[in-house]
């Protein structure tokens, strides 16, 4: 028992400490920055602040977040606000399509030229190489490749052992390293072999070293010389922290690397060291590692990640799902209504079909950011049913009732109670909110034209 | 198994190129640093100066809040402006929030059982290995334990070291429990008389509930076997590792109680500045850095030393 509250009580620790930081900040200024018409120059600057604060947080290198904050400024300031989206969610697009883009293309995929063609894993001690290397094996043998695995590090004590073993687990033929004395001596023979037994790709597990260890980095180059590799992947700890610019610029200057694979994706880290490894070597990321397993190796989505550097929820799938869903011309209509004060039941239960459209209630509210949070602390639960009942209430009424609620005395709402299989206390209730609704319409009427998306907007 | 010639070559080249220490291998960070310190004092306005500080502070990885909190206060005593006493402000400050937590590891017991822990590939096994050789060399019986049964070769991995420093190594089959192995190696280390226990455990990223569950069993099943043990929680850090490392510390320490940090890797180019936030928010002992990859290489953690290389 004591254990598994211990457990749920990680799972939400590391959630909130994935929460806390920017997500809450935005919504705070995001808060400040709805209302105004467009983005200006104080509101922009204030969250600009928070942005710069949040990804230095997040590990992304210090001279690559200014330039960022520099970008991001000049494309905010000023511009007119698209009519679908508050300046705050405006502005956050904004900088999250900078992120993206800086993030690379999506699926740069491997490059397998040459026959056998060979792959080189480089990178520090500890960054996952090994791990790495049996994972990308797995991967192209489902691909229908006849992978070669190389174990080249004989520094590190049984790292040999270990790649054998996890190749056996993959049941992916290695090569016996273990007579040879050096990592030339070894490339060299396990090419020769690969060529004879028809092994169509060559994965060469490297020592970890440091990119500042001259005598290592010019091993590297020759195993590189003797490989001629179409891929020399640089495997990197998702968790680095500023110093990734410097390792990764370090190895791209001195051997020339091809991508990277970022490891250890699984954690709470913001992972902003990929933006760092993608902006000073110009390489894509090619693949994240999620797991232990085997199979635990993912292509990279450069659009996730910029999400969860940002750590914005899934916000931005609200938005496109909502321009997505509302109908223009509906919108338009029932604004009209509102304005004129004809928001009918009907109408409501059009609203009620369109939300239905978005997905489940519970996993619209997740897609908002801090939600989660606030349903914690707060202990709110989504009742999925209510929808169904509103639904069934308003089905019961006749047309003119829908038409005009006020017809509805005690013998007509018991009718439609049973017709809809509620009780008249859940009609009354309806009733209720139907009226709340409807003086709230006359307020946001008064407030201003932003009619249904304004609603919509407030929600977020 | 792996004792090849290239290896021992290249130690050999390592040894030759001289025992560089710890001031040595943190050179490269203070070079860093006062790079960006003394660009910063050439005829720049006093915000400048401060904002390239910060700056520097940043790239350490020291963090955002612990950075403004260090260039706030040297925000009071600039008014003076010299040079010299400004950069002496700054590692005082970096000194005053370190010093609290060196605090050399005392062995108090017998056997005393030192539970090393971290996440995936920050050096433990390594650790371990280094610090078996230099408990050995100071006259302590040593026994190994090869808690990290999940890992292909983490065995072996020790018993490499075992062979090497020339500790026992208490070991199962791989993929198996354990809270078995610490079981044995408790047995062992008590037939034994042993000293020191050094017990591996495996890899783990830090928000993984079912992993954190199975360290508390492992603790568990250690001072079941041999009360007060295990008497080291040592959580080892990559000194790479970014704003993250606060994450790792804390969540570990929720789970077992971490009483002593190793930081590795030290003798790269990161800085390994995080320690200053872990230090001002957790204040758990800095224990050893690891500066490079020779046994000798396993230092004492030293505030003053550190906090001069780094500014």
């Amino acid at each position: 028992m004591g254990a598994s509250r211990a457990v749920r009580r990680y799972s939400y620790q590391a959630k909130r400490a994935m929460f806390e930081s920017l997500s809450d900040k935005f919504r705070k200024i995001l808060k400040d920055v709805r209302g105004q018409g467009t983005l200006t120059e104080s509101n922009v600057q204030a969250i600009l602040k928070e942005v710069r604060l949040a990804l230095l947080e997040a590990d992304v290198n210090f001279t690559i977040v200014k330039d960022f904050v520099a970008a991001v400024k000049e494309k905010a300031m000023g511009k007119e606000v698209l009519e679908s989206l508050s300046p705050g969610q405006q502005f956050t697009k904004i900088v999250y399509d900078e992120l993206a883009s800086l993030l690379g293309g999506e699926d740069a995929g491997l490059d397998l030229k040459g026959r056998p063609s060979v792959v080189m894993l480089v990178g520090l001690q500890g960054s996952g190489k090994t791990t790495t290397t049996a994972k990308l094996a797995l991967h192209l043998k489902k691909k229908g490749r006849n992978p070669y695995i190389v174990p080249a590090d004989l520094f590190r004590l049984a790292a040999v052992l270990q790649l054998k073993k996890l190749a056996s687990d993959i049941r992916v033929d290695c090569f016996d390293s273990e007579p040879y004395s050096s990592p030339a001596d070894i490339c060299r023979e396990a090419f020769r072999v690969a060529g004879l037994k028809g092994y169509d790709i060559l994965l060469v597990d490297t020592a970890g070293r440091l990119h500042i260890d001259d005598a290592l980095m010019t091993e590297l180059r020759s195993m590189r010389e003797i490989l001629s590799p179409s891929e020399v992947l640089f495997v990197a700890d998702s968790m680095t922290g500023q110093d990734a610019v410097n390792t990764a610029k370090g190895f791209n200057e001195s051997i020339g690397i091809t991508g990277v694979i970022l490891t250890k994706f699984d954690g709470d880290a913001r992972g902003g060291a990929a933006l760092s490894m993608r902006v000073s070597t110009g390489r894509p990321i090619k693949f994240i590692g999620t797991g232990e397993k085997a199979d635990a190796l993912e292509v990279f989505h450069p659009s996730r990640l910029a999400g969860r550097i940002l750590d914005m929820g899934d916000v931005l799938t609200l938005i496109e799902k909502a321009q997505a869903t509302f109908d223009e011309k509906q919108a338009k209509e029932l604004e009209k209504k509102i304005k004129r004060d004809e928001f009918t039941l009907e109408d409501f239960k059009e609203q009620l079909q369109q939300i239905k459209k978005l997905g489940s209630l519970d996993s619209i509210l997740s897609m908002v950011p801090g939600f989660d949070a606030i349903r914690k602390s707060k202990d709110i639960s989504v009742d999925e049913k209510e929808l169904v009942r509103i639904e069934a209430i308003i089905n019961s009424m006749t047309r003119g009732e829908r038409q005009n609620p006020s017809v509805l005395n005690a013998s007509r709402r018991q009718r439609i109670a049973r017709g809809s299989g509620t009780r008249v206390q859940e009609v009354n209730k309806l009733m209720n909110q139907y009226a709340d609704m409807r003086k709230m319409m006359k307020k946001l009427k008064k407030a201003g034209p932003m009619g249904l998306k304004g609603l919509f907007s407030r929600m977020s | 198994m792996n004792e090849s010639k290239g290896k021992e070559d290249r130690m050999f080249k390592k040894l030759k190129a001289g025992f560089e220490g710890l001031k040595a291998g943190l050179a490269r960070t203070h070079n860093a640093i006062m790079g960006g310190v003394e660009a910063a004092f050439t005829g720049k306005s006093r915000e400048d100066i401060l904002e390239s500080l910060e700056e520097s502070l940043i790239l350490s990885d020291v963090g955002v809040t612990a950075s403004t909190e260090i260039v706030d206060k040297l925000r009071e005593v600039l008014a003076g402006r010299d040079e010299e006493k400004l950069r002496q402000h700054l590692r005082d400050s970096v000194y005053e929030m370190l010093k609290k937590v060196e605090r050399p590891l005392e062995i108090t017991s017998s056997p005393f059982v030192i539970m090393v822990l971290g996440v995936n590939g920050v050096g433990k096994t390594t650790t371990i290995g280094k610090l078996a050789s230099r408990l050995s060399s100071e006259g302590r019986s040593v026994v190994l334990a090869a808690g990290d049964t999940f890992r292909a070769a983490a065995i072996e991995q020790l018993e490499g070291w075992g062979k090497r420093t020339g500790c026992p190594v208490i070991r199962q089959a791989q993929g198996g429990d354990p809270g078995a192995v610490v079981f044995d190696a408790m047995k062992a280390a008590t037939a034994r008389r042993a000293d020191v226990v050094l017990l591996d455990t495996a890899g783990r990223l830090h928000t993984k509930a079912n992993l954190m569950e199975e360290l508390k069993k492992v603790q568990r099943v250690a001072g079941r076997e041999l009360p007060g043990a295990p008497h080291e929680n040592l959580l080892v850090l990559d000194a790479s590792t970014g704003q993250n490392a606060l994450s790792q510390a804390r969540l570990f320490n929720e789970a077992v109680g971490v009483t002593g940090i190793a930081l590795t890797k030290l003798d790269g180019t990161a800085k390994g500045g995080i320690i200053i936030a872990i230090a001002r928010e957790l204040g758990i002992p800095v224990r050893f850095v690891g500066v490079g990859e020779k046994v000798e290489d396993l230092k004492e953690f030293d505030a003053r030393e550190f906090a001069e290389a780094l500014i």
